[in-house]
């Protein structure tokens, strides 16, 4: 696929194409300043960052901060909360859209399918301000719906959802299904609209039942999605947003909660550590990097293409 | 005899399979719907039924003491002209770059392209991380500014990788050569050609980094001081959520008393959430075929 450019190729085009880097300038501005200038940034994860010393007189300190952040106490829990969040999400999380695919897909009522896709399409678009906000209400001790269902049938309904810190992973977990489950099916409900339906009509005269259809023709027509949507969250296992995390945390369950971009944010911009915050983030890019390139690599041997 | 029965038994069991779905799918259904439902019925019922359980379907005890506090709250109001403008801004500033790199990226026998390419999507997979990203903004003299509120989260790889995606393969690369033959440049080929093609990546375009920008926080909690510019996500933050868990160090059952004397003041709570999310839900039905269009056509391409 390589092209090689000879002199003259480029002058051509140069010639024929200059307005195309035009087009590409915004975007290559936005990059440069919010992406790549910060990738420099980077380096005061090795330096003692100290803002009167200024960004290249802070002194090279090497791996000291990486250090003190496998040495801490902290970091086997922050790791242990990232994954298990991480690992939660995916093993209930993951089959979820295409189950609910699987059904969508068996509705032959146009409306009610339209009704429903709808329907489960929408919390996708609730911001997690609102979703959390939502939370609170909903499962708040005594006076929330879930409690005062909980107490009709005869547990004592005063369960604090959004406190105890048992709580906590499910609760994150539950919501993030029902925010994101109907949105995520919708790339199965695609590949299942691609299966061949002379397969179905096939498997039907020669007395296959809706199940043995499924099981047969269906889930192995989505299988390769399938695969490729789990080895892409397997790549982003040690990425958790802090967006939803920080607004569910609280002084009760943050030994359950912390994740690594939480404390990020938390030791670079409330406790001003500049260079161990950066130190932290960057051990964890490196990982996501790592964990995204491996991951395209098996891509790639499994289906012959790889996401790029 | 035995093919009947045969029949039969395919029957029930194609039946079973039917219920199994059906009865999933309302499950399902049921499950998303409710919580909706029952934030916009509470939002017009007397709290106290709410709260006793007795408005759990229905509304009960009409009342609108929520919206008139919700009206009367001016910093919900100035929140939302905030966002209306942040959401303009980036809307304008996130479509012209992504359209437009997008438009960049599939153009052919591009000297440099390939490389450029290569540099935007390493951005996907990694970044400097919160504190250079802010320490640049900082030096930029960005910060507090609503300029920033607009550019940030404008721009993004995977839009420009989806544009690109639906121009390399819904618009054929012989238009370009019969227009490049008619003595079109690379310019008017794409305001005359590519442009009125794309309007339905446009489209999704348009709502991906409007959607994004209405429903984002983080950012305006990171790096806005000024309280007069916060956008209306950020003051919902503060209402719905950060006056929950700043029970300091109590217990748990401190917590949940003081959870208790809190709810009476739900109602206004839940006008709030019907008030901010609203729009975006109202609006979604009629533009839903275009999200789900950017879905698949960044699904085609990883």
């Amino acid at each position: 696929m390589r092209k090689r450019w000879s002199k003259k190729a480029i002058l051509k085009s140069w010639k024929k194409n200059w307005l195309v880097y035009v087009f590409w300038l915004p975007a290559v501005v936005y990059i440069a300043v919010l992406c790549y200038a910060p990738m420099y940034g980077v380096q005061i994860a090795f330096r003692n960052y100290r803002i009167a010393d200024g960004f290249f007189g802070s002194e090279w300190v090497g791996l000291k901060w990486f250090r003190k952040f496998f040495d801490s106490p902290r970091f086997w829990l922050i790791l242990k909360n990232t994954l298990t969040v991480s690992l939660y999400s995916l093993v209930v999380g993951f089959p979820a859209p295409v189950f609910l695919a699987l059904a969508m897909n068996n509705i032959k009522n146009l409306k009610y399918k339209k009704f429903a896709q709808t329907i489960t399409y929408m919390p996708h678009f609730i911001s997690t301000v609102v979703l959390v906000g939502m939370m609170h209400v909903m499962f708040s001790p005594r006076s929330g719906v879930v409690n005062t269902i909980l107490s009709w049938i005869g547990l004592s309904g005063n369960y604090f959802f959004m406190g105890e810190p048992r709580y906590y992973i499910h609760m994150y977990v539950w919501s993030g299904i029902w925010q994101d489950m109907g949105w995520n099916s919708i790339i199965y409900m695609a590949a299942l609209a691609g299966t061949d339906q002379s397969l179905h009509e096939a498997a039907r005269i020669d007395g296959a039942n809706k199940w043995q259809r499924m099981w047969n023709i269906d889930l192995p027509g989505i299988m390769p999605i399938i695969c490729i949507m789990l080895i892409m969250q397997f790549g982003n296992i040690m990425s958790v947003g802090y967006e939803k995390v920080y607004l569910m945390q609280n002084a009760l369950n943050s030994r359950q909660s912390e994740v690594i971009s939480t404390y990020v944010y938390k030791i670079g911009l409330l406790k001003r550590e500049y260079s161990y915050s950066t130190a932290i983030g960057l051990f964890n890019s490196v990982i996501n990097f790592g964990m995204v390139i491996s991951m395209n690599k098996v891509i790639k041997k499994i289906s012959g293409n790889g996401l790029w | 005899m035995k093919k009947t029965k045969r029949r039969m038994k395919r029957s029930w069991d194609d039946r079973s399979f039917d219920l199994a779905a059906n009865g999933f799918l309302f499950f399902i259904v049921v499950i998303v719907f409710y919580p909706l439902w029952f934030v916009l019925m509470a939002s017009f019922s007397n709290p106290v039924y709410v709260n006793s359980g007795d408005a759990l379907l229905l509304p009960k005890g009409f009342t609108l003491t929520g919206y008139k506090k919700v009206m009367n709250d001016f910093r919900i109001w100035r929140g939302y002209a905030n966002t209306l403008i942040y959401v303009a801004g980036g809307m304008l500033l996130g479509t012209c770059m992504t359209v437009m790199a997008g438009f960049a990226a599939s153009r052919k026998d591009v000297f440099g392209n390939t490389v450029l390419k290569k540099a935007f999507l390493f951005t996907m997979y990694f970044g400097g991380g919160t504190i250079p990203t802010y320490m640049v903004i900082q030096k930029l003299g960005l910060l507090d500014t609503r300029i920033l509120m607009c550019i940030l989260g404008s721009f993004s790889t995977y839009n420009m990788i989806v544009t690109r995606s639906f121009m390399e393969s819904s618009i054929p690369e012989e238009l370009y050569d019969a227009a490049t033959i008619d003595g079109c440049g690379i310019g008017n080929y794409f305001l005359k050609v590519v442009l009125p093609l794309s309007k339905a990546i446009i489209a999704v375009m348009v709502l991906y980094i409007a959607v994004g920008h209405w429903n984002s926080y983080f950012d305006a909690m990171l790096y806005l001081v000024d309280e007069k510019k916060e956008p209306l996500q950020l003051y919902l933050r503060q209402v719905l959520v950060a006056s929950q868990a700043k029970a300091g160090e109590a217990s748990a059952a401190d917590m949940a008393l003081a959870q208790e004397m809190r709810d009476a003041a739900a109602v206004i709570k839940y006008a709030i959430i019907v008030v901010s999310t609203v729009p975006i839900l109202c609006f979604y039905p009629f533009v839903q075929k275009y999200f789900v269009k950017g879905v698949m056509i960044g699904a085609v391409k990883g």
